[in-house]
């Protein structure tokens, strides 16, 4: 049925393409309004204390500053920490903006100066003096780290590590060979290319439309509703563009929060957009320092895995992510313990950060997978297919399908593996030393509840829709492409409407699951649509279809047809006009299934090859080549989906090799809050890379075979990059990113 | 950003009168690091005088055989004009490894020398800074200091210049020439930007309401055996960890000249003249190289951080001598390090 | 050009200027420390040029002036009084798409969007410059656009392209 005209699985050019590369893509700062004012959010200097005193009078003086707002003048909010919670809140108590005069991490919002111009307020809000209490803050989770717990609530959705199998510490001590090793992954801010801005527009009727930088309109939505206590009716939140987001448009910031509170407040329409420094006074991917312990036969089979992670997480909130289990997801081993505490330190609550846990996690099983590689004389590929594991041992449950032997055997074959000397320093290239190296990425593949319409006008053009956003996935595409072969329709006559939150109920967009959900959605709302017109059709005073079946006909051209006969058929338009309608439409929802999400694991697979040159010396690494083969279901858009996993391997390059906020545990702040300190990888970074995506088919997931791809790309990249780093200097480097210092050292 | 006035200036005189007048207002020309740290509320100008209309964007020879770089030149201009590339290549090289395209663009030979030192606490308002706030202390002595400097450091300021252009011109024994209330004067290179001492709130020997004008280049131009190394945690657009410009003249295999001027570990360009004597009269080799750069870091100092830059440019020095002498210089578009 | 201009603003006193902005010629009064940026943003609605970093560290709000590329974000309008300037919502004319947009479409040279007019005139400077001839060269000279999605490999594809065909054309 997808298979019609082809969109499904062909490479197509992003519909929103145009958009982008005119400049008419509209982003949440650039929508206009009547009388519009400009808030600067300014951000406290301590880490912890209390606000003695804050001086507006100066700011407040100067011409066209309409108001300075602070937790002593600001109005009244909802009481309950529950009204702050959103969707995707971890337990505990979110942080309310200007709520009291507590400073509970560097960097948190004090005041917001608005002003009728964005200059006015820049000034403005310089001339603000704040005096502070300072309390002892912590920041260090090499001390704090001694106190670390497990979180005793868990957060919704992600899974906490499974019970210990067997005896992971016995097996270990009885072992003959054991790689046993403490990994570091650093701090890292999400960094979009966007900074996070709300156009708050204050309607005649005092009504809200938002303009937010969100991965979630609905939850933005729902989260404005319920601290400021309006219906859903008077709040709707629109963000047709996402300027990146990665995890951090997750959770409604708090830009969105003092944007309402002023307009309300106001009755104004007011934008608040935060600096690229103050994109560090919000979420980040924790910090992890893990320990992870393989006891293995001589012949490299597994016989323990022990692997714990300590994170970061905020004084108020107990974020959480999947960091452990993957451990025992990719190997089969009898003797498992696997362990995730959180120690809390003073700094914002962490968020989702591009293939949150997995990125973490996989980094410290994949490098220490290599480590036993070296210490068993295995080939590192050789020796992961021989503890492939068949089953989800942890959950004793099949897979929906794992194609990962087939990204190992192919992603080898293109790398040119068999080539490798395996001997660490053997390989140059002229000065250079050549290191390659591999691991393994994985994800899960989740299906969300979701719905999406389907509207068919009587011009023959479809709209779908879905409350879902597009952060650059390529969303917008493959809805239409689905949209498109379904009704019969080329794609220029197919319109996708997302990221506004009056459209159909979606779920946050993340984690790799919207184009298997809201996709499936728009799937069945087209087939529903699809099966009234045709019962529309066989229903038309001498229809030509009156006694076909749908099995036996087809949709093309805007046309239903008879599939062995296609010169007999009838418009679409000839049918609305019959039935003396102007539109078909359905709304629908697609749940994942209960029956299969308990008998089957659902995760995508790759196999990262990695190469490196090393200039030793002087500590310069230089990525000369990726391949990563990625198993992820059925592939919707081969284009856009290979920019997805070319951006997540990008990212992975970032973490392997550049990507560290850095605190100053004296202040404890961010001390690198800018673009030119904290590094993301520049175009002269990236050299190239490969990917390929194999054939992977899973009918048990969702009707299409989906995975999604957002995230594999970063998983296991790291570790390829550590480990060919290994490769070519002999130097095992634990702590990521792996920069100059470390390589010198 | 903190409300100023704006004027534009005529002329030299014009400008240097105004700049005299009003101690807190600053010349503007590129911008590239005055908007920069005006927007962080860490440079806060009464008043910006406009000095890029200013006849100052000419490139010309002197008769004595200088080459002579007006003020309001732009990077890019000074980078890809043929007088320069043919015969200061090591400038041009330097100016390359900088920045991006855009910020070349616009910023200017004069600006570039007036950049303010790189530190992550004199940008940010919300921490001490003795450079920006005399007397409030140097968190960075005890706290993040990986980019900071291990030369010529005091208890007051750690942090570094970050110019590359400056690195080159320190090599050159550039002269900068200056106009001021008192006339005209000429400044070298190496006493143009000056140590943190006591007062590392003073990046330069510039007095009050003086302007660069000019940046004569000698004709001594190094063309055989230079090259600028820049060494930093990204292969582009970022700021050296420790850059080094190497510039010899060889006579049949023996070196007769040598500069070596270092970038990204002290708050100024660092030269050592007394390790530059120790190669002329020498036959390039790794050894002689080696104990040139032990020579140079023989006070070096490091930080919690940033130890690890003492032995980062002593293999930097090394590797860019043997560049040089081989002449074989560091290309700024193959990354790969030769 | 060389007569002095003093204006003071003491009571944010405006200063008119004029700007030749996609060929249309825009008489406009700004404050002094109006940014180049956010001129075009705020003022001119012309919203394709895009504030990423503020701080010359990113590139998206690159735009041509008087034929350079530059930062947007670094320049105060003031001082570019009389320039030309080009933004996104120039490179294309009469709704012909500029080649280059058009290999972005077809490479999918992006994914957000954000940095996409950065890149765009920036690569349509660099290949106006002449200077770039390999991949290595592309990649370095385009260093002054960060792209946090990764699309690096498909823009360097997309300018290489129409270099490409620029070159045989010129034959």
């Amino acid at each position: 049925m997808l298979k019609a005209q082809g969109y499904v699985g062909s490479p197509q050019n992003r519909v929103d393409g145009r958009a982008k590369v005119t400049g008419e893509a509209r982003y949440a700062a650039e929508f206009d309004a009547p009388d519009l004012a400009y808030g600067i959010v300014i951000s406290s200097a301590i880490a912890k204390g209390r606000i003695a005193s804050i001086d507006i009078s100066s700011a407040l003086a100067i011409p066209g500053v309409v108001q300075v707002f602070t937790h002593e003048n600001r109005s009244g909010t909802a009481w309950l920490d529950r009204n702050y919670r959103d969707e995707t809140a971890p337990p505990g108590s979110p942080f309310r903006p200007l709520y009291d005069d507590q400073v509970v991490y560097s960097g948190q919002p004090i005041a917001l100066v608005v002003a009728d111009e964005y200059e006015i307020a820049a000034h403005a809000a310089s001339l603000v003096r704040i005096a502070y209490e300072t309390d002892t803050h912590m920041t260090d989770l090499d001390i704090k780290r001694s106190e670390a717990y497990v979180p005793p609530k868990k957060r919704s959705g992600v899974k906490a590590p499974p019970s210990p199998r067997g005896d992971a510490e016995e097996a270990f001590t009885q072992a003959p060979v054991k790689v046993h090793a403490e990994y570091r992954i650093a701090i890292e801010h999400h960094n979009p290319m966007e900074t996070h801005a709300s156009t708050v527009i204050y309607e005649q009727d005092g009504t809200l439309t938002i303009h937010e930088k969100t991965q979630g309109p609905q939850n933005s939505q729902s989260y404005v509703s319920s601290v400021f206590g309006l219906s859903s009716d008077q709040v709707r939140v629109v963000s047709p563009f996402i300027g990146g987001a990665f995890g951090s448009g997750l959770r409604p910031q708090y830009q969105l929060f003092l944007a309402v509170m002023a307009a309300l407040e106001l009755k104004r329409s007011v934008r608040v957009v935060l600096t690229r420094d103050q994109m560090f006074t919000f979420g980040y991917r924790p910090q992890a320092i893990q320990t992870v312990s393989l006891g293995a036969n001589p012949d490299g089979m597994l016989q323990s895995i022990m692997h714990d992670a300590i994170q970061t997480t905020s004084t108020f909130e107990d974020y959480q992510e999947v960091v452990v289990n993957w451990s025992n997801l990719l190997y089969h081993c009898d003797n498992v313990k696997l362990t995730y505490r959180l120690a809390q330190v003073d700094t914002a609550t962490p968020i989702d950060m591009r293939a949150p846990g997995a990125a973490t996690g996989v980094t410290a099983i994949e490098t220490a997978m290599d480590e036993l590689a070296y210490a068993t004389g295995i080939d590192p590929v050789e020796l992961r297919l021989r503890n492939y594991a068949e089953v989800d041992e942890a959950n004793k449950r099949d897979f929906s399908s794992k194609e990962l032997r087939a990204c190992y055997q192919l992603g080898a074959e293109r790398f040119g593996w068999a080539q490798r000397n395996p001997e660490p320093r053997s390989m140059r290239d002229g000065r250079e030393l050549v290191g390659w190296g591999m691991a393994t990425g994985v994800w899960e593949a989740i299906m969300q509840k979701t719905a999406a319409r389907a509207v068919l006008s009587a011009d023959g053009h479809l709209e779908v829709s879905c409350a879902t956003a597009d952060i650059g996935t390529g969303t917008y595409t493959i809805l239409t492409q689905i949209a498109a072969d379904i009704m019969g329709l080329p794609m220029e006559r197919v319109t996708t409407r997302i990221g506004d939150s009056s459209l159909p109920k979606s779920p946050v967009e993340g984690g790799s699951w919207t184009a298997a959900s809201a996709g499936t959605a728009v799937q069945i709302a087209c087939q529903t649509v699809r099966e009234s017109l045709f019962k529309y059709a066989r229903e038309m005073d001498a229809s030509p279809l009156a006694n076909a079946s749908l099995e036996h006909v087809s949709f093309a051209d805007g046309r239903i047809v008879l599939t062995n006969d296609p010169e007999t058929g009838v418009s679409f338009t000839d049918i609305m006009r019959a039935r003396g309608v102007d539109k078909v439409e359905a709304e629908e929802k697609a749940s994942p299934g209960m029956m299969t999400s308990m008998r089957y694991s659902g995760y995508s697979h790759s196999a990262v090859f990695a190469e490196v040159k090393v200039d030793e010396e002087l500590g310069i690494i230089r990525v000369t080549r990726i391949v990563s083969a990625v198993a992820a279901g059925t592939i919707l858009n081969p284009k856009t989906a290979r920019s997805q996993i070319i951006g997540g391997i990008v990212f992975g390059i970032g973490m392997a090799l550049e990507e560290e906020s850095m605190l100053d545990h004296n202040l404890g702040r961010f001390m690198n809050h800018n673009l030119a300190e904290y590094h993301v990888p520049v175009n002269a970074d990236i050299h190239d890379i490969d990917v390929i995506f194999v054939s992977e088919h899973d009918d048990k997931l969702n009707p299409m075979g989906i995975k999604g791809l957002g995230e594999i790309g970063i998983v296991g990249t790291a570790a390829a990059i550590g480990n060919a780093i290994f490769h070519a200097t002999g130097k095992r480097i634990r702590d990521y990113p792996i920069t100059i210092d470390k390589l010198l050292g | 950003m903190n409300r100023f006035s704006y004027m534009r200036a005529g002329s030299i005189e014009e400008a240097v009168k105004a700049a005299s007048a009003d101690s807190s207002a600053r010349f503007i020309a590129g911008g590239t690091n005055l908007v920069d740290l005006m927007k962080y509320n860490v440079e806060r100008p009464t008043r910006l005088i406009d000095i890029t209309r200013l006849p100052l964007n000419t490139i010309e020879d002197t008769k004595s055989g200088e080459l002579r770089l007006g003020a309001m030149t732009t990077n890019d201009e000074v980078a890809h004009d043929p007088r320069v590339q043919s015969r200061y290549p090591l400038l041009a090289s330097a100016i390359l490894a900088g920045a991006s395209p855009q910020l070349r663009n616009a910023a200017t030979t004069g600006g570039n020398l007036l950049q303010r030192t790189r530190c992550y606490y004199f940008y940010d308002t919300g921490t001490p800074c003795n450079k920006r706030e005399p007397g409030t202390g140097c968190p960075a002595t005890f706290g993040r200091n990986r980019i900071h400097a291990i030369l010529g450091t005091s208890e007051h300021c750690i942090a570094t210049h970050p110019s590359d252009m400056c690195v080159a011109l320190a090599a050159l024994e550039a002269i900068i020439h200056i106009a001021g209330p008192d006339g005209e004067r000429a400044i070298p290179m190496s006493e143009f930007h000056r140590l943190p001492g006591d007062r590392p709130e003073i990046d330069t020997t510039l007095r009050p309401g003086e302007i660069i004008t000019a940046v004569e280049l000698p004709p001594e131009d190094f063309v055989e055996h230079h090259t600028y190394l820049k060494l930093r945690d990204r292969l582009s657009y970022a700021f050296a960890l420790v850059s080094v410009a190497a510039a010899l003249r060889m006579d049949a295999g023996t070196i007769v000249e040598a500069r070596i001027a270092l970038g990204g570990v002290a708050h100024k360009p660092w030269r050592d003249p007394a390790a530059e004597a120790m190669l002329r009269g020498h036959p390039a080799s790794t050894e002689r190289f080696a104990a040139v750069a032990d020579h140079i870091l023989r006070d070096a100092k490091g930080f919690q951080d940033n130890a690890f830059k003492i032995d980062l440019a002593r293999r930097g020095i090394v590797r860019a001598l043997s560049q040089a002498a081989a002449g074989t210089p560091q290309s700024q578009t193959d990354k790969r390090i030769r | 050009m060389s007569a002095s201009q003093n204006y003071s603003s003491p009571a944010l006193e405006k200063i008119p200027i004029t700007l030749i902005v996609n060929g249309e010629t825009r008489t406009i009064e700004v404050l002094p420390w109006t940014v180049l940026l956010d001129l075009l943003r705020d003022h001119l609605h012309l919203t394709g040029t895009k504030k990423g970093c503020d701080h010359g560290q990113c590139g998206a709000c690159t735009v041509i002036a008087d034929g350079k590329r530059i930062n947007s974000c670094m320049a105060l309008a003031v001082m570019k009084d009389g320039a030309s300037i080009t933004t996104i919502e120039g490179i294309a004319s009469d709704g012909a798409l500029h080649p280059l947009q058009q290999a972005f479409i077809d490479h999918d040279a992006f994914q957000c969007g954000y940095c996409t007019p950065g890149q765009i005139c920036s690569g349509v400077t660099l290949i106006q410059e002449g200077r770039a001839r390999t991949r290595d060269e592309i990649r370095e000279w385009m260093s002054g656009n960060i792209c946090r999605c990764g699309a690096y490999t498909n823009i360097v594809d997309a300018i290489e392209q129409v270099l490409g065909s620029n070159q045989e054309a010129g034959r």
